[in-house]
């Protein structure tokens, strides 16, 4: 599999990246060079693998519905690059 | 000219009535002070993980059931990833080809056309926080709601074979109603539309009678009654059509319902389409539910809606209409139900309890399940009317009075010496007096104006507060008015 130009910048849509053109080009060279590598994976024989999305044997790990503390207000926003009246403040975006 | 068919999909989200989150401890409730129940979990920050609630595993997988889904013997959560500010981790955590529950129905009878509207799937997810749009061009993040957990259900079309797709707005309206009603019934959430713990977007196209391929759909948001949602599908079926019939074509989109306008409007639509990268969660693990758990869970759902209004109609021969209204609510069924079976006349029960009670209820704004009457108040009621202790009018006043103060009705009969009259003797004394005092309409009713009957008993029942009865009164009058 190849990605072209368009790949890379509907990527970088997805992801929120401004890109110059030419570093369009050259991060279009580098994905693909590593998705090479990753081809490699291919060549293992996986007959008699069984799909799998976890990796280790564990199931069903709860937590019981319980209410515990949660932070200060004052913390919670206290990362917040702009904040008021105890709010994180964003650009207005509406989108649907 | 050509004919159109709609097709409807319905897509709702219902936050379930838990004591905590989704994925951490922070506390659940409506409302309060912006960002008082965060922690690190909802607020995304780096290096915290989720742990899944079980208690709302437990409560949709109730709810999976209800709506006779089938339930997966192994499921997972994904990844929806995309970009907007209500998400702090740049991703929910939801499902996506392995969702808990699928293959369901919800029963309606819209019209008296009785349909199963196909469910296809039941899945579990974490609500976003809430974005107060201010003045200028700037947001306030909330995320006192983000990672409630959120339970979303979504109808099929086409339907599989025995089932049936929503075709109307009137069917929409009902399927959502029946929905609510199921989910109250099942306590697993409080349901309530103008709050947001149940949201619905209906998605709506058109295509010509008789034909498979599907329409463009457009989706509608911000329904927040069951009025709005009807109006808000009904003036989109009729959109779609003007636009197809002008030779237009319709443009997939998300439309706004205007409530005081009451039309849809385009909102901006996408440049691109949303790409929402689902993967696996790698922090949580997969979920095993085995057979035991399931018909656990399954021994505790109560007595649903539609069993209900069916029981009520076969053992106490109520007709539908009222069987409907008494089954609305759990505890206005409860309610009724516990009154029925101390009486021996059930379907009078019935009319009190969606006559007077209801008026009172709603007349108040008290709810049902912090009235001061029991069954034993509406039975020794009826009781009193049985036995000819009062009469049908004077128990209205009774009723209103034992609603108010809680008293028992032999006890305001006696206190406000309410007794009904049927000593012949006292209301022959009656009778007398207002044949003496209308001697006008004497005559006239003996000219054969009979319908003044209706005149004399009401004079007559004024001459003693309400009290004589009715059936002596009446016989009395025509004899003496015949005389």
């Amino acid at each position: 599999m190849r990605l072209s130009k368009e790949d890379i910048e509907s990527v970088a849509y997805l992801s929120r990246l401004e890109l110059a053109e030419e570093e369009k080009e050259k991060l279009t060279g580098h994905i693909n060079r590593l998705l090479d590598n990753f081809q490699m994976l291919q060549e293992i024989d996986t007959q008699d693998v069984e799909p799998t999305s976890h990796v280790i044997p564990v199931f069903n790990v709860f937590r019981e519905d319980v209410a515990r503390p949660s932070l200060p207000a004052d913390e919670v926003i206290s990362n917040g690059p702009q904040v008021d009246e105890h709010c994180f403040v964003v650009p207005k975006v509406v989108e649907t | 000219m050509v004919e159109y068919e709609p097709v409807i999909g319905m897509e709702v989200h219902v936050e379930l009535q838990t004591q905590s989150k989704m994925f951490c401890g922070c506390k659940v409730e409506f409302g309060g002070e912006p960002n008082t129940r965060c922690c690190p979990v909802c607020l995304g920050l780096p290096g915290s993980l989720p742990v899944v609630n079980k208690r709302a595993i437990e409560l949709m997988t109730k709810t999976a059931l209800a709506l006779n889904c089938s339930i997966a013997s192994q499921s997972i959560f994904h990844r929806k990833n995309y970009y907007y500010p209500d998400l702090p981790k740049n991703y929910q955590i939801s499902q996506y080809d392995n969702p808990l529950g699928s293959n369901g129905y919800v029963e309606i009878s819209a019209g008296g056309r009785h349909k199963k509207i196909a469910i296809r799937r039941v899945h579990m997810e974490e609500d976003a926080g809430k974005l107060l749009h201010q003045e200028g061009n700037k947001s306030h993040v909330d995320y006192n709601r983000s990672g409630v957990p959120l339970m979303e259900i979504v109808t099929m079309n086409p339907p599989p074979p025995g089932l049936d797709q929503i075709e109307s707005a009137e069917e929409a309206r009902e399927y959502l109603q029946r929905l609510r009603q199921i989910l109250l019934y099942l306590g697993v959430s409080d349901v309530k539309m103008e709050e947001g713990s149940m949201r619905c977007e209906p998605n709506i196209s058109i295509k010509p009678k008789g034909q498979v391929e599907f329409g463009t759909k457009t989706e509608i948001k911000n329904l927040n009654s069951f009025r709005a949602v009807y109006m808000g599908v009904e003036y989109e079926l009729k959109r779609q059509e003007k636009v197809l019939r002008a030779g237009g074509r319709v443009v997939q989109e998300t439309r706004r319902w205007d409530d005081s306008r009451s039309v849809t409007a385009s909102m901006r639509s996408k440049e691109v389409e949303q790409e929402y990268r689902y993967f696996p969660e790698p922090d949580l693990v997969p979920m095993i539910f085995n057979d035991e758990w399931i018909d656990e869970l399954h021994s505790t759902i109560p007595e649903l809606p539609l069993e209900k209004i069916n029981r009520f109609i076969e053992s106490y021969s109520l007709p539908q209409a009222d069987a409907e209204v008494l089954a609305d609510t759990p505890e206005l069924a409860d309610f009724y139900d516990n009154c029925a079976k101390c009486s021996k006349d059930p379907k009078a029960v019935a009319n009190w309890v969606t006559g007077e009670f209801l008026r009172l209820i709603n007349a108040t704004g008290t709810p049902v399940d912090a009235t001061k009457l029991t069954p034993e108040h509406i039975c020794s009621l009826l009781d009193l009317i049985d036995k000819g202790t009062i009469n049908r009018n004077i128990a209205k006043t009774v009723f209103e009075e034992m609603f108010n103060s809680g008293k028992l009705p032999a006890d305001i009969v006696k206190e406000k010496s309410l007794e009904q009259v049927t000593d012949t003797g006292a209301i022959e004394a009656a009778v007398d007096k207002v044949i003496a005092a209308h001697s006008a309409e004497v005559d006239r009713f003996r000219a054969g104006e009979e319908k003044l009957i209706g005149f004399f008993v009401g004079q007559v029942m004024r001459e003693s507060k309400g009290k004589a009865n009715p059936g002596v009164v009446n016989k009395l009058l025509k004899s003496k008015l015949a005389g």
